[in-house]
């Protein structure tokens, strides 16, 4: 069995096309989206790494492309080791990645809270619902266009809506978490500076 | 005219009936407020009869954003969210937490520290399993175990309460080390805890482990074949009660968990009686670590000296130097300094393995935070244990997956 080192030399051998990728742990590689699904086979059945423990994504913010990246953890019970994968999405208005339901069953929920929170469609899920969010949710939270403090949506229920005649209205976020970026002025980082809710004094977003 | 009396055959006059009789599938939600799912989970079920045909968990009731919220603020302030996502057992929550920011910044913290975080952690692990185990008592119709470990449980938060202040939202780790050093007596304290312990655990055990009913409510109910668990990404005691073998403390330790001697129970079905037995086990395999680590509990700092720009200064300190009032100033506004990079870190948390997964950028807010948890994961598996068992079975099966919805739906 080879170990976690050999991975770095292995998998760009068989893949020519992946890259590794920098990483403060285990050996990490960037594979063209149309291969991810065909590395991810190839790590399961010929190197071992049995457990697909966590699918995500990131979104590098809209005015960056490509603009989504899905990342796949995996681990071997045999070498005890990790690897992670990476693959950007080709498009960045409509992310889509083939899904890895078919490898592992766990990749299901996974993938569907990826595409409720960031809006990724695995294509070839079999049940790619909303799970965290409720059906009908229009947005995708943890994009990073989403404000923090939330937007304005209809009830998910038509009759409740019907009933109370109004939208949810989220919670106001004044004095909340204290928001400090680095390379931002001191006085821009704080907490109200940040403050995306709205009140009497400022105005709802349209 | 003579009338029949006879019974009608049943059989035969079911056979005859026109089709609009026959049996149709009839669907029930269970919860999101239902004792036996242990929180805010809803099962939709289609059932022919009593046996379920289909069951189809809807979680995210509970959904606070914590991701989100995670890319808004520094790593320190962060640590009180990680208390509320398995928040029956937050210390072991903190210190995971706490290691996979350290392992971002390339930081190893005093031995000390990592004494510390196993025993909090061990801790924390026996306090969870004794709420699976008394909760799982009262989904099969036994009170008593309940009444026995929720005294155990109150002996802990009491140790808890000392060491951190709070009983049950401990928020004790900041990045490279702990918010407070031990106070003086708590190990031995700890150490009485344990001694007297395990004879009570033997008690608790010994109410169910050979209870008739106990037995015919979980024996070969909700057998979790070896590929489905591999498959659905289980970890903890319901990966283990399958037969994997996987347990991070010993097949890559952290913390310095090499150094302890203790073993890790695996089942031999993979059905509901092995998952509680596994857990049993793991709590005596946790006193275990818990004296060995307080026979040699090493001295020294309990924080990471040379961090400067991550580990806030001591107080005397803060206030009477000015280079040290500046250092704890930029700590608390703008957060411990980061390098850029990606990092994953998952330890085995009482529910399994508790993973965070970190991009960042620099400076002291993550760009991206991803939290694995054990529950989100062992819950996916549902669908496919439940069909073909009765209702009452899916309470026992629930109860003995032990998850937690704050850390599913995060």
């Amino acid at each position: 069995m080879t170990t976690a080192v050999e991975i770095a030399t292995a998998l760009p051998s068989q893949f020519p096309s992946a890259t590794p990728r920098a990483s403060a742990d285990c050996p990490a590689f960037s594979v063209p989206a149309a291969e991810a699904i065909a590395v991810l086979q190839w790590l399961r059945d010929d190197q071992g790494y049995d457990f697909l423990m966590d699918v995500t994504a990131v979104d590098w913010s809209a005015e960056q492309s490509p603009r989504f990246t899905v990342v796949w953890h995996l681990y071997s019970s045999t070498r005890h080791a990790y690897v992670r994968l990476a693959a950007n999405c080709e498009s960045d208005t409509e992310p889509a990645m083939p899904t890895a339901t078919g490898l592992w069953a766990g990749a299901g929920w996974h993938e569907r809270e990826t595409y409720d929170l960031l809006g990724i469609k695995f294509t070839g899920h079999p049940d790619l619902r909303r799970i965290l969010m409720w059906d009908g949710y229009p947005y995708h939270p943890l994009r990073k266009d989403f404000p923090l403090a939330g937007l304005p949506t209809e009830l998910h229920d038509a009759e409740i809506a019907a009933e109370v005649k109004e939208g949810v209205i989220a919670a106001p976020m004044a004095g909340g978490p204290f928001v400090a970026t680095p390379g931002e002025p001191m006085s821009e980082a704080e907490p109200r500076a940040k403050d995306e809710a709205w009140n009497e004094k400022n105005e709802k977003p349209e | 005219m003579a009338t029949d009396f006879s019974f009608p055959d049943s059989a035969a006059k079911a056979a005859n009936l026109p089709r609009e009789f026959e049996p149709e599938k009839m669907s029930l939600s269970m919860g999101p407020s239902h004792p036996s799912t242990h929180g805010v989970l809803r099962v939709q079920f289609e059932l022919d009869g009593e046996t379920v045909t289909k069951a189809d968990p809807i979680v995210g009731y509970l959904h606070r954003g914590d991701e989100k919220i995670a890319e808004n603020m520094t790593y320190n302030q962060f640590v009180p969210y990680t208390d509320r996502l398995d928040y029956l057992a937050p210390l072991a929550n903190n210190a995971i937490y706490a290691h996979a920011v350290e392992q971002l910044a390339g930081l190893k913290v005093p031995d000390r520290v990592n004494a510390i975080r196993v025993i909090t952690s061990e801790m924390a692990r026996i306090s969870a399993h004794l709420m699976g185990l008394g909760a799982y008592g009262i989904d099969v119709g036994a009170w008593t175990v309940f009444m026995y470990t929720f005294e155990e449980r109150e002996k802990l938060y009491k140790l808890f309460e000392k060491l951190t202040g709070a009983r049950f939202t401990t928020s004790y780790s900041r990045i490279g080390g702990v918010s407070r050093d031990l106070p003086p007596g708590w190990l031995e304290e700890v150490d009485a805890f344990c001694k007297q312990f395990l004879p009570i655990l033997d008690e608790v055990l010994g109410l169910l482990s050979r209870n008739k009913i106990f037995l015919d409510r979980t024996v070969d109910i909700g057998v979790i074949a070896k590929a489905d668990a591999i498959s659905y990404g289980l970890s903890g005691p319901n990966l283990r009660g399958s037969g994997v073998p996987n347990d991070l403390r010993k097949d890559r330790p952290y913390w310095g968990y090499e150094q302890y001697d203790f073993d890790v129970p695996v089942g031999s079905k993979g059905d509901c009686y092995d998952r509680y037995l596994c857990r049993g086990e793991e709590m005596k395999q946790s006193v275990r670590i818990i004296q060995q680590c307080i026979a040699k509990f090493p001295g020294g700092d309990w924080f990471a000296r040379d961090a400067r720009r991550i580990f806030a200064p001591p107080k005397d300190k803060v206030l009477s130097s000015m280079e040290e009032l500046i250092n704890n100033f930029m700590i608390v506004t703008e957060g411990p300094q980061m390098p850029a990079g990606e990092v994953y870190f998952e330890g085995e948390a009482p529910k399994g393995l508790l993973g965070f997964y970190i991009v960042s950028k620099g400076g002291g807010v993550p760009y991206r935070m991803k939290i694995r948890s054990p529950s989100f994961c062992n819950l996916s598996i549902l669908p496919k244990m439940c069909v073909g068992n009765l209702v009452s079975d899916v309470v026992s099966i629930l109860g003995s997956l032990d998850f937690v919805m704050g850390e599913c739906d995060r």
